[in-house]
């Protein structure tokens, strides 16, 4: 029998971005705010000290910061005809563990979604026409249009210093930045990162073609920086160590260094770390949500009460909360009906390796979100009118580091192991490349998340079972675009290249990205989506799922965090300015 | 020229003080209390990390022994409640406390001496109204024979002259206001004055930095290498405010003072103290040294070091970057005589203070576990001769004794 706690306002569910960002704007509104936080407190100063931040062993290849499948889990499959087993290593995506979630272990990219993802389908019906669009691909408009985002995309890069130049201010292009972005109503908070060399090289190939390359824009940041929470960031140092690893310099982006200085002073927000949220509890309506349970550490149970429910886990976690509270109707691959678990999808990843003629790139002195980016083929940038796909990506010189137990670039028919393999790692160290292309993945009517019926839990719970694979749409647009890629790449004269265009079936040992969304997608339209346009629950009316990834209908050419930091500012935003006034359904 | 009583008035805020006097307990007199309690940081010492506030239980370890801050809440049997007010003004004036027992000067009698009546009266009004808190404090934890309170007659006569604070016509009343609160309320020198071996005050040197509990609070007269000469009154009150400004972050026992009283005083206030201290008369332009040459064997392996521990925040030109990593280059506590601050933080790591104006917090790690004496050292030694910086080697003898008495009492 769960111990019941004292009343809260507001109780939400992980504490990363979306977390932190809705406790810090909720708390300030003066409402008393708990986090229930599966994972440990992780904290820059204590937990990612300079002194041993960069170790690759403990945190690149033995994945320290990152959720142990004896936590949770998920059971995997390509197809409805498969029976899906359990990952028990994370491999091909990895889902963050503690305070900061995700935005802990991130890279740093920190992109917008293009003004047409935003309305997806009507978009590709008026230019292209609606029979083009493949019967079994679900993609759908979004509930809002990248015009009502615009000031929250800013406010959530203003909270994280991002470092980049602009390409459309208010409309007018600017020299320098991505041409095809959507309008920003203010340049980025920081400017952009010195380029290494192998970026240099990059951006001089694809101008001498054509493009248009610009910096990407960057979590990690470029000169130090104090965010409206009065909270400082510092520069970037280039070591190299992002992705996986913790920021002991303060100048990556992250929950820990942009919010929570300022969030652990109010004291009307408590964090409780280490404990399982296990359901949302529903009164006897089914129609209101009077708080979470939540197992700690030492297996005992609690019950949390409180008047506002936010699901801000990791987007897959999302869904399975959704799914094990009965909190929505769950998705039927079959009759279409339902929603939770609908519109899976995933990222469509590609990558072109090269070793250079005489060249020292010195690529280990990178950072996690720095290079020069094209945007020609992303989203309907570009005609796709003859193309036989829809869809599209960004590509360019992304080299994050050049870390030594990972990053071991040799010629091809090098031996995998002894005397030459060794002389031939030491010779090309400094010579590999590789550059990438960062593609949409669109929705599939047998792509989806549910209950698996035969694995459980710890704590005796069905497993989520994921059931995904690349379709011809998006093998189609890799092939593209990686074709794209490999021209500018043999620009630059290499020794030798290897271009992989991503081609099915999807395989979970492979690590391509972790950027899995859908689930409880948002919409307008309560037959095709869990929550309304304001991250409502349609069903609950206190549940919001604040703008987790699992709230996109389809995945775009994009990084999510951009988006999802956009959304978490305008979930509050619509909290405090409609649900506080009038508490039930916002639409 | 200032009416000299019209000054007084000034200084001690007591314009009202007739009127406050009629009603000892009036919400004015109280507002002025709780606000005095703010200035004298009372809770930094009386209020346990955690416990209730004002309740005690912070022990303050003195170069003597151990002293526990009482319990100064209303309680009759833990507290102050069974306190007079008249004993309470003698326990700030005198130091001598209920019935006449001697203090010790852990409590800073010395510096609250200076108070007016009428200011000490408006905190016991204060104090009057806080929640009694039960809980039982002993005090007196030092060893035979200075737990005999009675040697503090003694002390007292060599050490300890009572008496208000005097302005000084002279000057002007922000710089008046400011005088006050440092030397009385706000009792700066506690720290900041270094002490005799009894523990008395170096009268002949105030604010020049003192040594205590493992930290060196640094020199705070106007000394333009060794004290904050160089810092504007908008520095030192940027400091003051938010614990943050462009040469450093306050952390270690500063960071308590900053937190539970300097942080919350009025702005007109923290003024006056910067007037003070950029004017407080004490503080010449002390000589700089001859940096040690770059080739000197310690400053090699410090630079060396320096490189690899500590140039990815502090930057090649230490630098820093403002209100994350202090700066090392022209900083006064870099090249002060005295290492203390310096080894420790190197040995122990810190962490700065969180304020509502710069709520960040960053953190310096602790790099006992990868540096020995000898390698603390050099790089104490390389950062306190490089980039304009001069000031003594230090020895690795220095970084032992700091880290034998950080294993003691972390």
């Amino acid at each position: 029998m769960a111990r019941k706690l004292p009343r809260k306002d507001v109780v939400i569910v992980g504490l990363g971005w979306t977390g932190s960002i809705l406790a810090y704007e909720l708390a300030k509104q003066g409402l008393d705010v708990v986090a229930i936080e599966r994972g440990p407190w992780r904290d820059t100063a204590t937990d990612f000290p300079p002194g041993y931040a960069q170790d690759e062993l403990r945190y690149g290849v033995r994945l320290d910061l990152f959720l142990r499948p004896q936590q949770e889990t998920l059971t995997v499959r390509n197809n409805m005809t498969q029976t899906a087993l359990p990952i028990r290593r994370f491999s091909g995506f990895l889902p963050g563990n503690g305070v900061g979630g995700a935005g802990v272990h991130w890279n740093g990219q920190t992109w917008r979604f293009l003004p047409s993802d935003f309305n997806l389908r009507s978009h590709l019906e008026e230019r292209y026409g609606a029979d083009k669009i493949p019967a079994d691909m679900t993609i759908q408009d979004w509930p809002v249009t990248y015009d009502e985002l615009e000031p929250y995309y800013d406010r959530f890069e203003k909270l994280a210093g991002i470092s980049g130049k602009a390409g459309n201010l208010n409309g007018v292009k600017q020299a320098g930045g991505n041409p095809f972005e959507g309008w920003r109503s203010s340049e980025y908070p920081t400017p952009p990162l010195k380029q290494n060399y192998g970026s240099a090289l990059f951006a001089e190939a694809a101008t001498k073609l054509g493009y248009k390359p610009f910096p990407r824009p960057s979590g990690n940041i470029s000169e130090a920086y104090t965010n409206p929470l009065g909270v400082t960031m510092g520069q970037c140092t280039y070591c190299g160590f992002c992705e996986r690893f913790g920021c002991g310099n303060y100048a990556k982006a992250s929950p820990q260094v942009c919010v929570l200085p300022a969030l652990m002073r109010l004291p009307n927000f408590s964090v409780q770390t280490e404990s399982e949220v296990t359901r949302v509890n529903l009164d006897s309506t089914g129609k209101r949500a009077t708080g979470v349970t939540y197992v700690d550490t030492s297996g005992e149970e609690w019950e949390q009460p409180a008047d506002i429910v936010l699901v801000c886990a990791f987007s897959l976690f999302n869904v399975r909360l959704m799914l094990l509270s009965g909190i929505g109707k769950p998705y039927d691959p079959v009759t279409g009906k339902g929603v939770v678990g609908r519109n899976y999808a995933y990222q469509t990843t590609s990558g072109v390796s090269m070793i250079l003629k005489d060249k020292a790139l010195n690529s280990f002195i990178a950072t996690g979100s720095g290079g020069m980016m094209i945007d020609e083929f992303n989203g309907d940038n570009f005609d796709h009118k003859d193309l036989g796909f829809f869809g599209g990506g960004y590509m360019g010189s992304g080299q994050t580091g050049a870390r030594p137990i990972t990053t071991m670039p040799v010629p091809k028919g090098t031996p995998k192991w002894g005397a030459q393999w060794k002389k031939a790692a030491a010779e090309t160290y400094n010579s590999g490349y590789g550059i990438s292309t960062h593609g949409s993945s669109y929705s599939y009517r047998d792509c989806y998340l549910d209950l698996d019926p035969t694995y459980k839990d710890h704590l005796g719970r069905p497993l989520m079972r994921m059931t995904f694979d690349f379709k011809d749409n998006e093998i189609k647009m890799s092939q593209f675009l990686t074709d794209r890629l490999a021209e500018i790449a043999k620009a630059l004269d290499p020794v030798e290249m290897t271009a992989s265009p991503r081609k099915g079936p999807w395989n979970s040992t492979i690590y391509q990205t972790t950027h899995n969304t859908g689930g409880t997608v948002m919409g307008a339209d309560p037959e095709t989506s869990v929550v309304n346009r304001y991250c409502q629950s349609w069903d609950v009316s206190n549940v919001f799922v604040p703008g987790g990834a699992s709230v996109f209908p389809q995945n775009h050419g994009y990084n999510p965090t951009g988006t999802v930091g956009a959304l978490a500012y305008w979930t509050a935003d619509a909290i405090k300015n409609r649900y506080l006034k009038n508490p039930g359904p916002l639409v | 020229m200032m009416n000299r009583s019209l000054l007084a008035a000034v200084v001690f805020g007591s314009l009202t003080s007739s009127a406050l006097a009629q009603d000892p307990q009036s919400f004015d007199r109280v507002e002025r209390g709780r606000y005095l309690s703010i200035l004298g940081d009372c809770a930094g010492c009386h209020t346990a990390p955690g416990g209730a506030s004002f309740a005690g239980g912070l022990a303050l370890d003195t170069p003597f022994g151990k002293l526990v801050a009482p319990n100064i809440t209303p309680d009759r049997e833990t507290g102050i409640g069974n306190m007079t007010d008249d004993e309470f003004v003698a326990t700030l004036h005198e130091g001598r406390g209920h019935n006449g027992r001697r203090l010790y000067p852990a409590m800073p009698y010395p510096a609250y001496t200076k108070m007016s009546e009428d200011d000490v009266r408006s905190m016991r009004a204060y104090f009057k109204t806080l929640q009694p808190v039960r809980n039982e404090v002993v005090s007196n934890q030092l060893p035979f024979p200075l737990n005999i309170r009675l040697a503090m007659v003694f002390w007292n006569w060599l050490n300890f002259t009572p008496g208000r604070f005097q302005p000084n016509p002279q000057k002007s009343a922000a710089w008046n206001r400011g005088a006050y609160i440092v030397e009385g309320p706000a009792h700066c020198g506690t720290c900041h004055t270094p002490k005799t071996l009894l523990g008395g005050d170096k009268t002949a040197m105030p604010l020049v930095g003192g040594t205590l509990q493992g930290w060196f609070a640094p020199d705070i007269t106007t000394d333009t290498r060794k004290g904050i000469g160089a810092w504007s009154k908008e520095d030192l009150a940027q400091y003051l405010k938010t614990g943050v400004n462009s040469f450093t972050l306050a952390s270690g026992p500063m960071s308590e003072a900053i937190t539970h009283s300097t942080s919350q005083m009025n702005d007109e206030d923290i003024a006056a103290i910067a007037t003070y201290l950029k004017d407080s008369g004490v503080g010449g332009n002390s000589a700089k040294p001859t940096p040690i040459a770059a080739s000197d064997n310690a400053m090699r392996a410090g630079a060396a070091i320096y490189k690899d521990n500590c140039a990815a925040c502090h930057r090649d030109s230490g630098t820093g970057d403002t209100g994350l990593f202090p700066k090392l280059a022209g900083s006064a506590l870099v090249q002060s005589d005295d290492p203390t601050t310096l080894a420790h933080v190197v040995l122990s790591g810190t962490r700065a203070v969180s304020t509502v104006g710069a709520p960040t917090a960053p953190a310096m790690p602790a790099f006992d576990w990868r540096l020995n004496d000898a390698q603390v050292a050099a790089v104490l030694t390389y950062i306190r001769n490089s980039w304009g910086n001069a000031a003594a080697a230090v020895p690795a003898g220095a970084v032992a004794d700091q880290r034998a008495s950080l294993t003691k009492t972390p």
